[in-house]
């Protein structure tokens, strides 16, 4: 952990064990009392500067029984869009009159390792795809389907289901070759202060991740248990959404889901979290 | 019928006589509070699961009267004590008058 100057300030006013409660635990994430995932990890080398040694996913700074909700797939509520997106990935829509399974088969196959790589550099379309974009682009030309809206609730199911596909893989996106200079800006975007508040991503879950927020305790932002199942708005959210929501929460105009800036962002955002496992859909508050 | 309601169980498949179990059941379904209005400002009217069962051989393990500041999806988790091998019966009800029943066998051994 490192030294925080709020957390030294706090400590001359109140009792240690305040402090302690706020820190991340030291618990471990078992799925369905089978899969042990790793949800904590060495910074990827690209963070040197950042004085962040550990990358650590939100999982540890949600209380027990959140916890316990995603390490059960009953329990778990993102499964449920899960199974109504394994009925959409095998409906036939659109003019084409194929469905996701007509090219891909079963998704447990097909699926799996993908999200453990998105964003990713497409060299066909010579751009970056988020997994929401490759999605669409599937609907739209292979199908000949709408597309489904970007931060939509049938999107974050597809998402969901796509990321069960490698939960506990390590995440492991590119960021070197036609990608750095998308990644820089994501990299800006994550140091710029946006709003009233002047907060840039990293204020909070940067330099001040383990401390509360008023009544939230501020993690490290990782991105790999995305799409997530929130709590409080009672289903799945996906990374923009996420975005869309944290820059408001700046009282700043927002970027839009799907725009240049927020696949910018996701590709860094998603970076720092390489090595952790693909928790997907993970359950948060 | 509302849409997508799909009810769930999970119930072990095995017990010793007299173990006490863990069951945990869930139904996807919108629990509609009857308190939203849509985007013309009309009311949505309520739709929600308003009572919860679960039997053993015919005798009553719990029966629970819901709601409408019920949640999305309702679960319960609870335990039930089984003396011998025989089918637990869960149901729920519907506003609408739908009913959604769940049978599982538990054996004894």
């Amino acid at each position: 952990m490192k030294f925080k100057a709020l957390t030294a300030v706090a400590a001359l006013m109140v009792a240690m064990p305040a402090i302690t409660l706020a820190d991340p635990d030291d618990d471990t994430l078992v799925l369905n009392g089978e899969t042990e995932m790793v949800t904590k990890a060495a910074a990827p080398a690209h963070m040197e500067e950042t004085g962040i040694d550990t990358v650590m996913s939100g999982w540890h700074f949600r209380n027990d029984d959140t916890q316990a909700m995603q390490a059960d797939d009953f329990d778990n509520p993102g499964m449920l869009a899960v199974e109504s997106a394994i009925e959409a990935w095998n409906t036939v829509e659109g003019e084409a009159g194929k469905s996701c399974a007509s090219c891909h088969g079963a998704a447990e196959d097909s699926m799996k390792g993908i999200r453990a790589v998105y964003p990713k550099w497409n060299e066909t379309a010579g751009e970056l795809r988020t997994l929401a974009m490759q999605v669409n682009d599937c609907r739209t030309n292979q199908m000949k389907a709408e597309p489904y809206k970007y931060d939509s609730g049938p999107m974050a199911a597809m998402e969901a289901l796509i990321s069960v596909q490698s939960r506990g893989m390590p995440v492991n996106v590119a960021i070197d070759g036609p990608v750095q200079a998308i990644w820089e800006k994501g990299k800006e975007l994550y140091y710029t202060r946006t709003g009233i508040l002047e907060l840039s991503c990293a204020s909070c879950h940067e330099e001040n991740y383990g401390n509360m927020i008023r009544a939230d305790h501020l993690s490290q932002g990782q991105i790999n248990g995305f799409p997530t199942y929130r709590l409080k708005n009672a289903k799945l959210n996906t990374v923009h959404g996420r975005f869309k929501g944290c820059v408001r929460d700046t009282r700043a105009e927002t970027y839009k889901p799907g725009s240049e800036e927020f696949i910018a962002l996701e590709l860094y955002v998603a970076s720092r979290g390489n090595g952790l496992s693909v928790e997907g859909p993970s359950v948060r508050n | 019928m509302a849409d997508g309601v799909k009810p769930r169980v999970k119930a072990p498949k095995s017990a010793s006589a007299g173990e006490v179990v863990t069951l945990k059941t869930l139904i996807s379904h919108n629990m509609e509070s009857g308190q939203r209005k849509d985007k013309s400002g009309n009311p949505i009217p309520r739709s929600i699961i308003n009572r919860f069962t679960c039997e053993f051989n015919g005798a009553s393990v719990i029966d629970v009267k819901m709601e409408p500041a019920i949640s999305t999806n309702p679960y319960f988790e609870f335990e039930a004590k089984i003396p011998e091998a025989g089918d637990l019966k869960f149901t729920w009800y519907d506003d609408d008058g739908s009913v959604y029943e769940e049978t599982k066998s538990i054996k004894v051994g």
